[in-house]
């Protein structure tokens, strides 16, 4: 009993330090108050200030195209990637895997560095186009590492039961593979999709002058003080993240749940 | 599928593999072993033993370290309860310690930058109270705790995935065999759960140490990290031979940890979800 | 005159308000090979689990020579398990797995040394010590679970299953080393299976179960031969279960002829259910005067030791037949059955009863 109580308050605890500090974002952003001490009564003052902002709304609509995509991208990219890796031998295998975890295990300010320095030696001039190229190349191994287990032993026997039924290849692909890793090509769009959201560092060193993300606009404003449309704009983030997550949430329990069928 | 379509499909990613992993590492490298005038030198590598640079990189060695034990400490435990909660890894619960890991993470900084404040929420309730002023943005306690905040759950999750991956029925045959909890904990739940503890520990170890945003946010752009100084080589000295040296430093301190791990974890747990 | 080693009193226990044990009572002697067996969800791992001491029970108690431990932590009782799937701890050896327990009870090197030593000579895994478990194969990592739950001599051993993983070959093998072991160890075996023919091999109890309930417990000749219910009938071998009149004592009307048989104290005119194994159906010439029933053959599939052969009768029954003399499909026969081989059971008095029969 005793030992339930101090379970459960410990658990209470952790969700609280997890989600007081975010929650105090979004209570401020309906605050009509612009001190963060005082509740001066709700009020969306501060999300029509943000729909106002020119440089917030730039900022959304960069990363939002940018996630977008480059998330696409990466999911027909890394489709036909992981077929091609899942029926590799091992020693070729094993190279494109070694390769696909380079970005992974590497730190973001590496990838974002030694992308930096390529753009400049190639005299790629920094801008939209650099973030997206960039956006494009981290994405890529999550997109391979949720497809790539979907692609397990059995896909190959349904893929030569349908060709052996009289499907052509292309036909064998879009009929029987491309439904059955579904899930997986799902899943890995919009994992790409929220690590676009996210990432900061990397959009920092490859975006150059004049254009931001949300990432790289938050973090300049922090240096001349946050304005509380932020906050407006961070319950917006808060809430779109959160309906990705439910639905990736969704995706997975739904093919485990065909596999238990 | 013959191997002509294999090779086909395969091209786009290899191309794009190479032009933008590849080439852009060996760049680095390049840039790193080279001065303004292209000629090779070690200078830039050997700039980390200049006194700040070696400052800053001790200083992140240790405010990640502390942070790892800390989030280690505050996960374990929680993966434990959540794992003898038996409610699977789809439950509500378990999603809600996830979840934050994919809420922008500069955002999750400004949070505690505004808690945090000098004229902050903690202390204007500190002050309502009659309370003494807490003190800690733009210290090192800021950012060790801006650190643990950001990438706790990237240690809760690799733990609890391997502690459920424990057959309930080992843990009960050591029951069986006399033990008390403290002997299960020890002997058998801990050491299987090594490669869950090992892969959190590169989860969290190697983004706290090579962070820019939170020792500049919650650290007030006094106190450099590694981070930061290879960003004001690159944003302000333009200084790129130099950047590139240092940051050859941080893949090689990477390339220690990343080896020792991939030694003891299970390479699935590196993938994310 | 032997002691009891274990009871269990009025055990109940339900999993999110689904009652697994309803009221369940059970003795089990010291030094027994007691075999717990019903389908699956009939509630016999979860007796085991009780007794074991990794659920408690919702009501009733768990005697151990003598003392309550229905609430004691297994880490404290008399006893070892062997888990289903062995549960042997992955990141030790052999010699690891099996000193664990001893090593709890801060045994000397020595002493542990030996005892492995012993204990692997009497599983037959000599030398196997300094072994990775993972590379062991099923029946091996067996033997070690075994020899880990022995060596610290429990007066009671609970095997969980043990041969399931195992195939067919396999497990007939440990089914005899598991009989040794016993007699060696002159300890007291708890074993659950859903396996009717391990069960009878191996056990001198046997504890039928279905849906919480014991439905018959005894020895295993017993339970073959006198199933006290239609359950246990269909659960143990196969059987031809057909309704009856117990016209008198010693003499039982099927299908409107009169079959003599040894049971008696029904009462006159009763209806009875009536048991026969499809080995005890003679197939005698149609016209013989010993026949009692009429049919013609209908099917017959070549088993490898015996036929198994289908004969409907005039009145319409599918009589189920094993016999190794082949009677083509087809034939008109005539069926006889010994008196001994009848065995006579009350019909299902209760609704209760009548679900068992259908749920096998």
């Amino acid at each position: 009993m005793i030992k339930k109580i101090i379970k459960n308050s410990y658990l209470t605890l952790m969700v609280l330090f997890l989600y007081v500090p975010m929650f105090t974002l979004i209570i401020l952003s309906f605050n009509k108050s612009r001190s963060r001490a005082t509740w001066g009564g709700f009020s969306l003052n501060w999300y029509k200030e943000m729909l106002n902002d020119k440089a917030i709304m730039n900022a959304l609509w960069n990363t939002i195209l940018i996630a977008l995509i480059s998330s696409v991208i990466a999911v027909v990219i890394g489709t036909l990637a992981s077929l091609a890796i899942s029926k590799m031998k091992r020693r070729r295998k094993s190279f494109y895997l070694g390769i696909t975890n380079i970005p992974m295990l590497n730190a973001d300010i590496v990838t974002g560095i030694s992308l930096l320095l390529s753009f400049i030696a190639f005299g790629i001039s920094l801008g939209f186009k650099t973030i997206l190229l960039a956006h494009i190349t981290f994405n890529l191994p999550y997109v391979i590492l949720s497809i790539l287990p979907k692609l397990a032993k059995d896909e190959q026997s349904l893929q030569d039961a349908a060709l052996d039924l009289g499907a052509s290849e292309v036909e064998a692909f879009f009929k029987v593979t491309l439904p059955d890793i579904m899930p997986g090509v799902l899943s890995g769009f919009l994992l790409a999709f929220t690590m676009s959201l996210d990432d900061f560092i990397i959009t920092y060193f490859t975006k150059g002058a004049g254009i931001n993300t949300l990432s790289t606009l938050i973090y300049s404003q922090t240096k001349r003080g946050v304005k509380p449309s932020i906050y407006a704009l961070s319950t917006i983030i808060f809430l779109l993240v959160f309906i990705i997550l439910v639905l990736l949430n969704f995706f997975q329990n739904k093919k485990k749940e065909k596999v238990l069928k | 599928m013959n191997k002509k379509t294999k090779n086909i499909i395969i091209l786009p990613y290899t191309i794009w593999m190479i032009c933008f992993i590849i080439v852009p590492l060996l760049f680095m490298i390049y840039f790193g072993f080279t001065n303004k005038l292209n000629q090779f030198t070690i200078e830039n590598i050997l700039s980390i033993f200049n006194q700040d640079n070696l400052k800053s990189l001790i200083l992140s060695l240790e405010l990640s370290l502390i942070s790892t034990i800390i989030c280690l400490i505050i996960s374990y435990p929680l993966a434990l309860i959540l794992k003898n909660m038996n409610v699977g890894k789809s439950s509500f619960l378990v999603f809600l310690f996830i979840l934050p890991m994919w809420m922008n993470s500069l955002l999750r900084i400004v949070a505690w930058l505004t808690l945090l404040e000098k004229k902050g929420i903690i202390n204007s309730f500190l002050l309502l109270l009659g309370l003494p002023r807490l003190d800690i943005i733009n210290t090192p306690i800021a950012i060790v705790l801006g650190m643990v905040y950001d990438f706790l759950p990237f240690m809760i999750l690799p733990i609890y995935n391997s502690l459920t991956k424990i057959d309930d029925n080992t843990i009960n045959a050591a029951y069986d065999l006399g033990a008390n909890f403290f002997n299960v904990l020890i002997k058998i739940i801990i050491p299987l759960s090594m490669p869950g503890i090992i892969s959190g520990i590169t989860m969290v170890f190697i983004p706290s140490l090579t962070t820019v945003a939170i020792p500049n946010i919650l650290g007030g752009g006094q106190i450099l990290l590694i981070g930061n100084v290879i960003e004001q080589e690159f944003i302000q000295s333009s200084n790129w031979h130099r950047g590139a040296g240092l940051s050859i430093v941080l893949v090689i301190f990477i390339l220690i940890i990343t080896s020792f791990v991939d030694r003891h974890s299970e390479k699935d747990d590196k993938i994310l979800m | 005159m032997e002691n009891l080693l274990i009871s269990l009193e009025n055990i109940s226990k339900s999993f999110d308000g689904d009652l697994v044990l309803d009221e369940l009572k059970l003795d089990i002697k010291e030094n027994s090979f007691v075999t717990l067996l019903g389908p699956s969800g009939c509630g016999k791992t979860t007796t085991l689990r009780i007794i074991g001491g990794f659920i408690t029970a919702d009501k009733g108690r768990v005697i151990f020579d003598g003392n309550d431990i229905t609430t004691l932590s297994p880490n404290k009782r008399q006893l070892n398990t062997v888990f289903q799937k062995y549960a042997l701890f992955p990141h030790m050896n052999v010699f690891e797995n099996i000193a664990f327990g001893l090593r709890i009870k801060k045994k000397n090197e020595q002493y542990i040394r030996d005892k492995i030593s012993y204990a692997l000579k009497l599983v037959n895994l000599d030398g196997f010590e300094k072994r990775d478990v993972t590379s062991l194969s099923g029946g091996q990592q067996q033997r070690i679970a075994i020899a880990r739950a022995i060596v610290n001599e429990p007066r009671l051993l609970l095997l969980d299953e043990p041969l399931g993983a195992l195939d067919l070959k396999l497990r007939q093998e440990m089914q005899y080393e598991l009989i040794r072991l016993k007699k060696e160890l002159g300890i007291t075996f708890i074993y659950v299976t859903h396996d009717q023919e391990e069960a009878l091999t191996m056990s001198d109890t046997i504890v039928v179960m279905n849906q919480g309930y014991i439905q018959q417990m005894g020895s295993p000749e017993q339970i073959y031969n006198e199933p006290e219910n239609a359950f246990v009938a269909t659960f143990i071998g196969d059987s031809n279960i057909v309704p009856g009149k117990m016209i008198e004592d010693y003499c039982v009307e099927i299908f409107g002829s009169k079959f003599k048989c040894i049971d008696k104290g029904f009462g006159k005119n009763k209806p009875v259910d009536v048991v026969i194994r499809p080995e005890d159906v003679d197939i005698i010439d149609i016209n013989s005067e010993k026949t009692l029933l009429k049919g013609v053959m209908t099917g017959a599939i070549f088993k490898g030791e015996m036929y198994e052969m289908e004969c409907k009768t005039y009145d319409g029954f599918e009589w189920l037949i094993h016999s190794t003399d082949y009677v083509e499909k087809g034939k008109e026969v005539g069926i006889f059955v010994e008196p001994e081989n009848i065995q006579i059971m009350n019909k299902p008095s209760s609704e209760d009863e009548r679900a068992l029969e259908i749920d096998v």
